[in-house]
């Protein structure tokens, strides 16, 4: 994977792109993305893939100016025009899943393939999504991973905690990638796409983990009944960061959009 | 120098358990710890003893802002001050504060001050805080990387409606009014002396700086642990050229405890001390800073919550560690009257918030340690910076006449006789 920037009218774009045939476009979720991810590898093996950083992510500029839900939904279109892209396959896990739902929802015209890996951006009462924002370091592996030992492994590897800047690097990164994810995510992950979601006409797949614990399973029945003609792969023994956990059968349950 | 005498309001029942059974004093607190028959006690003794300051020389007493929080059960700090300005004539009213970006639309409080200041005659002090994390985000859902664009835009608003006085448009971001145009407005011009608590944000500095507000940081781990924090505030002061240097820029906030001995000190009040620092404190880490709530700038400066865990995690304060460390200034009038001049000298603060009731303590002990503090520390502090004596920029300036509240006429049994028919 490459790291290159693409100018928008908002802000420069950081995006990590490799890989090739049809051009794909992944939306990351509120951790972030690395040139290491092993599901962009995977995608990359039949896709010339693209995955732009949501500002602040990664090295990437913050923006001030996107604030809401609309801001950053027309600015992952401004990024798709700017890379010269037309009818991109559109996937995107958890934050990232919503944003390319709202993206369909808005341009309807404009998606005609969409893979949405575990989304954010509906709302259960009877099931509360946790609150991703007050859990600690220590918390996160047990609700993100099917196998939160190999799971803290991947997710402190490349972290040196010895280092005595360690914690003020971490909450620097932490506030300016999740200070912009809480714009759309916090307290609550629903912006009222419900309302907006009947609008959307692409080809879907939604692949979600069995053991999922930040957004469970239910959520694929709601979203089921969101797009009725979506396909649902559900993948055993995979949370909700299938993308790591499960990286082959992501880009399996891809590859059937075409 | 302004003393203030504070009441966070605690809940006085916590279990001695609290911090092993319960994750957080604050934000998720067992609902059934809280016991409304039990708060109409506690209620009314704590603004009891909030007008019994007022009556022993304390030049105001101080309110605050906090909700879903065990030590601090005064959502609505106007509600305590209203019933204060009826109940007191003397005292300013430190409300310190209001949380402006949680109030929709802010000009409320912009209303509800104006009124305290109707109403009490002018001795209204204004606080604006933007709220501790829990507060702002955990327990009002504001989105932790706008509050700050959202609160500047309150505090414009409010200072706008205070001052102008033609009804006026207000196209902000966060608030769409046609017509503002507050009824009542303040007593005080061109508005109540505003206060702002922060917790070293150098962007608060020079807000505090760019409008003459005094800068205060309510801390609980007290002076000495405040010097690096204070001194950012001061060398901030002097980088932006500001016109002078007086010590009624800043504020602080220091538990102090008082009585005829060091000894008979540790021995009235450090039940309520440990009350205090090992059971209300315990807050969940999770809860301290949100995501985006302090800008990279301040992170980056290295001010983090006072409520993040401490280096080493939790272990419980001892007396000795307290005092010793200064989170407390407790002892003889005389031991007190040294750490305070210490402390005074070394923030070059002039307005002190004395959290003078802590904890689980009872209405007399908090009666013998504020009296012993009036009469015998206060009045040697008194003069500490005599070339600022007449610095009156941050304090409230009551009217020279006002009414005495209870003062109707006999009720009449006959219609009364209209003057001037």
């Amino acid at each position: 994977m490459e790291l290159k920037t693409v100018e928008t009218p908002h802000v420069p774009v950081r995006y990590l792109t490799g890989g090739s045939g049809p051009a794909l476009v992944y939306l990351h979720g509120a951790g972030g993305v690395t040139a290491a991810d092993p599901l962009l590898a995977e995608l990359a093996k039949s896709s010339t893939v693209y995955a732009p950083f949501l500002p602040g992510y990664g090295d990437s500029q913050e923006c001030a100016e996107l604030r809401d839900m609309l801001d950053i939904t027309l600015h992952y279109w401004d990024v798709v025009a700017a890379l010269g892209l037309k009818d991109p396959v559109l996937v995107g896990h958890s934050m990232g899943g919503m944003i390319a739902a709202e993206m369909a929802a808005v341009a309807p015209g404009d998606v005609s393939r969409l893979g949405l890996i575990c989304p954010a951006g509906l709302w259960l009462d009877d099931h509360p999504i946790a609150d991703l924002f007050s859990l600690l370091p220590y918390e996160l592996p047990q609700v993100l991973f099917h196998d939160p030992e190999a799971g803290a492994k991947a997710m402190s590897s490349g972290l040196n905690m010895e280092d005595p800047g360690f914690l003020q690097t971490f909450l620097v990164q932490n506030a300016r990638q999740l200070g912009m994810a809480g714009r759309i995510l916090f307290p609550i992950p629903d912006r009222g796409l419900s309302g907006r979601i009947y609008r959307v006409k692409a080809k879907t797949v939604l692949v979600w983990g069995d053991s999922d614990r930040l957004i469970p399973p239910v959520y694929a029945q709601a979203w089921k009944r969101a797009l009725p003609n979506a396909e649902l792969v559900s993948v055993p023994e995979a949370g909700h960061m299938i993308t790591i956990e499960k990286p082959a059968d992501v880009a399996a349950a891809l590859s059937r959009l075409g | 120098m302004k003393f203030t005498w504070f009441n966070l309001m605690p809940w006085p029942d916590l279990p001695e358990d609290f911090r092993e059974k319960h994750r957080s004093v604050w934000v998720d607190i067992d609902q059934r710890l809280f016991d409304p028959v039990r708060s109409h006690e506690v209620y009314n003794t704590y603004m009891d003893l909030l007008e019994y300051a007022s009556t022993v020389g304390f030049d105001g007493i101080g309110v605050n802002e906090h909700h879903q929080n065990g030590y601090g059960i005064m959502p609505s700090p106007n509600i305590i001050a209203a019933g204060l300005a009826r109940r007191t004539s003397e005292a300013a009213l430190v409300v310190l504060g209001n949380s402006i970006a949680l109030y929709n639309p802010p000009v409320r409080v912009a209303e509800e001050f104006a009124m305290l200041d109707c109403i009490s005659g002018g001795r209204l002090v204004a606080g604006f805080p933007v709220g501790t994390s829990m507060d702002t985000n955990y327990c009002y859902g504001q989105i932790p990387s706008l509050t700050r664009e959202k609160y500047m835009e309150a505090h414009e608003l409010i200072i706008r409606a205070w001052t102008e006085r033609d009804p006026f448009a207000f196209n902000g971001r966060y608030n769409k009014l046609r017509h503002v145009n507050i009824w009542p407005r303040p007593i005080q011009q061109p508005h109540p002396p505003v206060h702002i608590p922060g917790g070293g944000s150098v962007e608060t500095y020079d807000f505090c700086i760019d409008n003459t507000y005094s800068y205060s940081y309510l801390s609980f781990s007290g002076y000495l642990r405040a010097k690096a924090l204070m001194q950012g505030y001061w060398d901030r002061v002097a980088q932006r050229d500001a016109p002078d240097t007086s010590p009624y820029r800043a504020g602080f906030a220091q538990t102090i405890c008082v009585a005829e001995t060091d000894e008979e000190a540790e021995r009235l009040y450090w039940p309520h001390i440990s009350y205090f620092y090992n059971r209300c404190l315990h807050v969940y880490p999770g809860f301290a800073d949100a995501p985006g709530y302090r800008t990279i700038k301040t992170i980056q400066s290295g001010a983090l919550s006072q409520y993040a865990p401490p280096r080493g995690g939790y272990a419980t304060l001892t007396w000795k560690e307290l005092v010793e460390q200064g989170h407390i200034i407790a002892g003889s009038p005389e031991t007190v009257r040294q750490r305070m001049e210490d402390l005074i000298k070394g923030l070059h603060v002039g307005n002190i918030f004395c959290l003078m009731h802590v904890g689980d303590m009872p209405a007399d002990k908090c009666m013998y340690s504020t009296r012993l503090f009036a009469e015998k520390v206060m009045p040697k502090l008194r003069n500490m910076f005599p070339e600022h004596a007449d610095d009156d920029r941050f304090w409230c300036k009551p009217l020279a006449k006002r009414v005495t509240p209870g003062s109707l006429p006999a009720a009449p049994m006959t219609a009364p006789q209209t003057v001037g028919a």
